[in-house]
């Protein structure tokens, strides 16, 4: 999988939870602050994000500052698909 | 002895802080001092109760025991499965037993704390199996279930995150820093729980409806009561954990918060983000997570959405039934589940709620919702609206 791939389902993925299209535009907002994102929705994201690429991301071993923007959650895939 | 309630406990807390602090200055580890000062606290905490003390004990050993078997199990890579869920099964039976007991006015296994040392326990066991914790010595594992400040009623810490700290050596000005906010939050916690608590207590006079009364006065009694209590019980909750933080960071252990102004919060989800924190983190992270990821996987459910409101419903239902197998609190945790359902769902669907959404009228009105539900369910859990439905019931 490449990264462009990898890139384009977890857009989808968010776009889903989010419920909102407008992860597409604003990749570095905080997804928390700006109410797209909150705790429960969060684990959403680690299942669906397991679902996609096959990368489990425990609850806890990610720092929510590490995980909290469109670019930031394609990051983190990125570094354990491709490692 | 009770933590945090009787003098007595306070200056043998500044007394046992004493060398916590030598050892934090002069740059040591705090951990060996605060394993005997917990088992000091302990002694003191079942005191004459033999029977919570051999339950204790019982609880303590056969934690240790699985823990120790499972953990081998997955250092040596062999995995077992069937190792990991008869773990799971031990850590969790003496909590369900004890409860199930409570319903027959029986104390099977009960002993004060048994809630908190089991979500630890459970924690360690499911992160074993998740290749999340691949060490873990017995001291700081005994260190983790044990440490006094926070054994009676949390926060919940985590296994790895205590061990972080429980290892690290802290420079003079670092735990300067850490003692000096500890004593702080330690004051605060009393001020909110021995003050602001017993003024909102003293406003708590639940009653049924009376007929001498209209309707419209019985009801804003009711009101009043259940603003009462909730405010008591923050006050009263957030006081204890304010303090168990605070003794915890005198003894180099940053143990999370456990509430973050509650009643802010402009929907209920948002509230469980801001109330018993470690509780409901918790039981997001092993159960909701879980369970959203074992319906993922087999394709339980047609939409995501579906998906997770059940699994709001089996957490906080959950949550309610910990809280005791009675009709209050299972009726306040579905109560719960069905109401995150529902948010979900609304703000999901709704298109007046998405154009809405940042306009502060609409916020304002989010959060007078918000709080008056938040209110209601605290009538549930504290038996004031049982005490109000008996009443209508039986005239």
């Amino acid at each position: 999988m490449t990264e462009e791939e990898i890139e384009k389902r977890t857009l989808e993925l968010l776009a889903e939870v989010c419920d909102d299209e407008v992860v597409y535009e604003e990749r570095d907002i905080d997804l928390f602050e700006a109410g797209l994102l909150d705790s429960m929705a969060a684990i959403e994201v680690l299942v669906g994000i397991e679902e996609a690429f096959g990368v489990e991301i425990a609850p806890t071993e990610v720092e929510r500052e590490e995980m909290n923007s469109v670019n930031k959650i394609i990051h983190q895939i990125v570094v354990r698909a491709l490692a | 002895m009770s933590f945090y309630l009787q003098p007595s406990f306070f200056i043998l807390l500044a007394v046992a802080v004493v060398p916590a602090a030598v050892l934090g200055f002069a740059g040591r580890r705090i951990k060996y001092y605060g394993f005997v000062a917990s088992l000091f606290f302990l002694s003191m905490l079942f005191g004459r109760d033999l029977q919570g003390f051999l339950a204790f004990l019982f609880f303590v050993v056969l934690a240790f025991g699985v823990t120790r078997w499972e953990l081998a199990s997955w250092k040596r890579g062999q995995k077992s499965m069937a190792k990991f869920y008869v773990s799971l099964a031990a850590v969790i039976a003496p909590l369900v037993i004890y409860k199930v007991g409570a319903v027959f006015d029986e104390n099977l296994l009960g002993f004060i704390g048994i809630s908190y040392i089991t979500f630890k326990a459970v924690q360690v066991v499911l992160e074993i199996r998740d290749g999340l914790i691949k060490e873990l010595s017995a001291f700081d594992y005994l260190y983790f279930l044990l440490f006094f400040a926070p054994f009676t009623s949390g926060p919940i810490d985590r296994s790895r995150r205590f061990s972080e700290d429980a290892n690290r050596t802290y420079t003079a000005p670092e735990y300067a820093d850490l003692l000096s906010r500890g004593i702080l939050l330690l004051l605060a916690g009393a001020c909110y729980q021995m003050v602001f608590g017993t003024i909102c207590h003293h406003f708590y006079t639940p009653e049924a409806f009376s007929a001498d009364h209209s309707l419209l006065y019985n009801m804003a009694a009711a009101w009043k009561d259940a603003f009462a209590y909730g405010f008591y019980l923050f006050f009263d909750f957030a006081g204890y954990s304010l303090m168990a933080m605070g003794a915890s960071y005198c003894f180099g252990i940053r143990t999370p918060r456990n509430f973050r102004a509650p009643f802010i919060a402009k929907d209920v989800k948002e509230f469980w983000d801001r109330w018993h924190m470690t509780l409901s983190f918790w039981l997001r992270d092993f159960v909701f997570m879980r369970f959203v990821r074992s319906a993922t996987r087999h394709k339980w459910f047609k939409s995501r959405l579906t998906c997770a409101c059940v699994g709001y419903i089996i957490d906080f239902g959950l949550m309610g039934v910990w809280h005791g197998i009675t009709v209050d609190y299972i009726v306040y945790g579905f109560f719960y589940g069905f109401l995150l359902a529902a948010t979900d769902i609304y703000q999901k669907k709704c298109p007046f709620h998405k154009k809405h959404k940042k306009d502060t009228w609409y916020k304002l009105v989010c959060w007078a919702v918000t709080i008056n539900l938040v209110m209601f369910a605290m009538s549930i859990f504290s038996g004031q609206a049982h005490i109000i439905v008996a009443g209508l019931i039986h005239g």
